[in-house]
């Protein structure tokens, strides 16, 4: 795979490629839970934990954690924030908008104009749908200064807004990402 | 899964204190180490058993989706970007099973927006990512928004509960 060849670093072994096809889908939940994996690829559960610490130290795995259901625990309004912001800005912005404690995920992505003109994405979760305006107020507040003004054009008046919140309302498919291999 | 499962819908769960401990401190992570659970017990000041049996209840329960090591999917080789549609409303349940019928597509959200469908496509490389889209096209007759992340500035999702 390219990529390996200016990150040495993530290029998986065979034994490694194994170890993640085995756990991706999960750990089980017992006192032991490597030894099973230690047991299908013939290795001491010593061997998987080392493994296991290489890994996470290579950025490869970023913790070994439980996920939680949003909804189940009360999170059952999101929004998916979006900004149009300078360009000359957008990182020192985005940086700043991801060190905000309620936002999980955020990303500088593609604008597609004049369909797309925003940039800046942040998601926000909540549990009520007043929580999540207020977080994206917030955040308004954060970008105030920065944000594109595309209005100048009398034509266009109505067609850019700055900002803009898509919460979502039904999950269509979710599944996960996974190694096939 | 239901495709047509609602938010709403999903019933809040009863928790206990304990469980709600042991959901915040398992987000955050757990050692790296033959008997994890036993050192969990330790800093909750539980029993060993009682975690193990709390996490399977949570997890037959659906209040944890998941468990074990997280893996940072583009150091796995992969390939992925977030994509929508602005899919006709009258043609919304067609086109949702048109998108989720490529296994490629792994998440896929209605949002409230003109571009109402948001999914994540996730493949070995850029050109098989870009030919799934090109696919979507073709299947739907419908224009994709295409929105690969460029820049990460902050990812790490922690709910408490």
């Amino acid at each position: 795979m390219s990529n390996y060849t200016s990150q040495p670093n993530t290029a998986l072994s065979p034994l490694e490629r194994q170890y993640v096809l085995l756990t991706q889908s999960g750990l089980p939940i017992v006192a032991e839970p490597y030894h099973h994996i230690a047991e299908q690829l013939n290795i001491s559960v010593a061997e998987v934990l080392a493994m296991t610490t290489d890994l996470q130290e290579r950025g490869i795995i970023r913790r070994v954690a439980a996920v939680p259901n949003h909804y189940k625990l009360g999170y059952r309004y999101n929004g998916m924030t979006v900004w149009d912001v300078q360009d000359e800005y957008v990182r020192e912005f985005g940086h700043a908008v991801g060190r905000l404690p309620f936002v999980s995920h955020c990303y500088l992505r593609p604008r597609h104009l004049p369909r797309w003109n925003y940039n800046l994405f942040a998601m926000v979760h909540g549990k009520t749908a007043q929580q999540v305006q207020q977080y994206r107020t917030q955040i308004k507040d954060l970008l105030e200064n920065v944000l594109q003004l595309r209005n100048d054009d009398a034509d266009q008046a109505d067609k850019f807004q700055t900002n803009d919140m898509l919460t979502s309302t039904e999950i269509l498919k979710k599944t996960g990402l996974r190694l096939k291999r | 899964m239901d495709k047509l499962s609602r938010h709403s819908s999903t019933a809040l769960a009863e928790l206990t204190e304990l469980d709600k401990r042991i959901i915040n401190l398992l987000q955050r992570g757990l050692p790296i180490a033959e008997r994890p659970f036993l050192e969990i017990a330790q800093q909750l000041d539980c029993s060993e058993d009682e975690v193990l049996e709390r996490l399977n209840q949570l997890m037959a329960n659906k209040v944890l989706t998941r468990f074990g090591p997280m893996f940072d999917a583009v150091c796995l080789g992969g390939a992925f970007t977030l994509a929508a549609l602005a899919v006709p409303e009258e043609r919304f349940e067609e086109v949702t099973e048109q998108v989720n019928s490529f296994a490629e597509v792994a998440h896929n959200y209605r949002r409230s927006h003109d571009f109402n469908m948001w999914f994540v496509v996730g493949a070995e490389s850029e050109a098989e990512v870009n030919q799934v889209i090109s696919d979507i096209e073709q299947k739907t007759s419908l224009a994709v928004l295409n929105t690969p992340k460029l820049e990460e500035f902050y990812v790490q999702l922690y709910l408490p509960a």
